[in-house]
């Protein structure tokens, strides 16, 4: 009897091959290969030069985010379970040799770690909307940022990562100017990935919220229609990657952090994001795992333009 | 039912404006409550009156009014 080779596995299998991914030891968290950072930045670049007459206010943030704003966002009573904390040693020599005496006798030393004050950014408009806070000019405002975005979901699945890169736009204003800034920008993200010889499509979808409480927020947000992805056929056919996300939070992160627009009402916002390392194994599975040897259209639409055109 | 549905709401749904007032059909997302504040009304209703809301009920619709709510209610209550 033979089995049937996992997807998942072969797939990671071939990129290891050539060299697009670095195994680093923990599932979800691996290095990436020159060539696989080449498409990353030509994509990102593709993205600038879809995105460059929006006149957008560029942001940059390390990845990791104050606590209190994970805190005050709610994205615990959602996602308990994908948040990542950092913890650090804060006591003296005695602890120092404890915790060092655990860790070479392979015991557990996170008895002698405290929560630090900040965490992993679980998404990359986070670090964004504190600053927002006040009030907003008469047009609302637009964000555009590229930061790293953590989830505790350790898989096999070279498109589930723990750590991976999100190029993210946020938009902050009132519900029709939000609304319609989303709904212009899953056409523009359909229009690139099928430019790209990707099968993509838009769906509603929901966020994987924890626990029963999370299938109602679940419900609620698809009865509203609040999130969209854009997928692409990776792994399967029958289960499309989705490789971008559009989110409508209404005026959840306008009351959290006081965001107001310029006639004093709270602020809606929304954002959408690119995982850009999903779309760039969309490409490799698609069109081979040589960028040299994809369809012409496809390669010169990512070659035409050098990457690091954003800066000049 | 209805007061004990109401004090459930001034504690748990945030609403912006007196729960104690509202009348049987006014509409609770209208009122404030949010989405996460009605999960935190279900889990109280729950333990309230003993009963576990199945997944078909857990939309907005039941949720939405201080009626529709007693209405889930009865059904789940009913003969025990």
């Amino acid at each position: 009897m033979t089995t049937m080779p996992d997807p998942r596995q072969a797939l990671y299998d071939e990129l290891v091959s050539y060299g697009h991914i670095i195994p680093a030891g923990v599932p979800g968290i691996f290095g990436r290969g020159a060539v696989f950072e080449d498409v990353l930045r030509r994509f990102d670049g593709l993205l600038s030069t879809v995105a460059e007459k929006d006149g957008a206010e560029s942001m940059l943030f390390p990845p990791v985010l104050d606590r209190k704003v994970l805190e005050k966002s709610e994205y615990l009573d959602s996602f308990p379970h994908l948040a990542g904390a950092i913890f650090s040693f804060f006591g003296g020599e005695s602890q120092a040799g404890e915790l060092r005496a655990a860790v070479h006798e392979g015991r557990p030393w996170d008895p002698w770690q405290k929560m630090t004050d900040v965490v992993l950014t679980p998404a990359a408009c986070y670090p964004v909307y504190p600053g927002l806070a006040g009030v907003l000019p008469e047009q609302g405002r637009l964000i555009d940022m590229q930061n790293w975005v953590f989830r505790h979901e350790p898989s096999a699945e070279p498109t589930r990562m723990q750590a991976f890169r999100v190029r993210e736009f946020v938009r902050a204003a009132t519900a029709d100017v939000v609304v319609e800034w989303r709904d212009a920008w899953l056409e523009r993200g359909l229009a690139l990935l099928s430019s790209l010889g990707l099968q993509a499509r838009s769906n509603v979808a929901t966020d994987p919220f924890f626990g029963r409480g999370g299938r109602m927020l679940a419900r609620s947000q698809r009865e509203q229609k609040l999130k969209f992805e854009i997928e692409v056929p990776v792994l399967a056919e029958s289960e499309p990657t989705a490789l971008c996300s559009f989110n409508y939070h209404q005026d959840h992160f306008g009351r959290i952090f006081g965001i107001r627009t310029h006639d004093g009402a709270v602020a809606e916002t929304a954002c959408l994001g690119f995982g850009l390392e999903r779309c760039v194994i969309a490409l490799f599975k698609t069109h081979g795992m040589v960028p040299a040897e994809w369809p012409r259209p496809v390669f010169e639409k990512l070659w035409a333009r050098a990457p690091e055109a954003k800066a000049s | 039912m209805n007061d004990a549905i109401r004090a459930i709401l001034r504690d748990h749904a945030r609403l912006s404006v007196d729960a104690l007032s509202l009348a049987d059909d006014a509409d609770l997302f209208k009122a404030g409550m949010s989405s996460h504040a009605s999960v935190n009304v279900m889990l109280a209703l729950e333990g309230k009156f003993e009963v576990e809301f199945p997944d078909r009920m857990m939309t907005r619709d039941v949720f939405g009014s201080i009626e529709h709510i007693r209405g889930a209610l009865e059904e789940l209550t009913k003969g025990a």
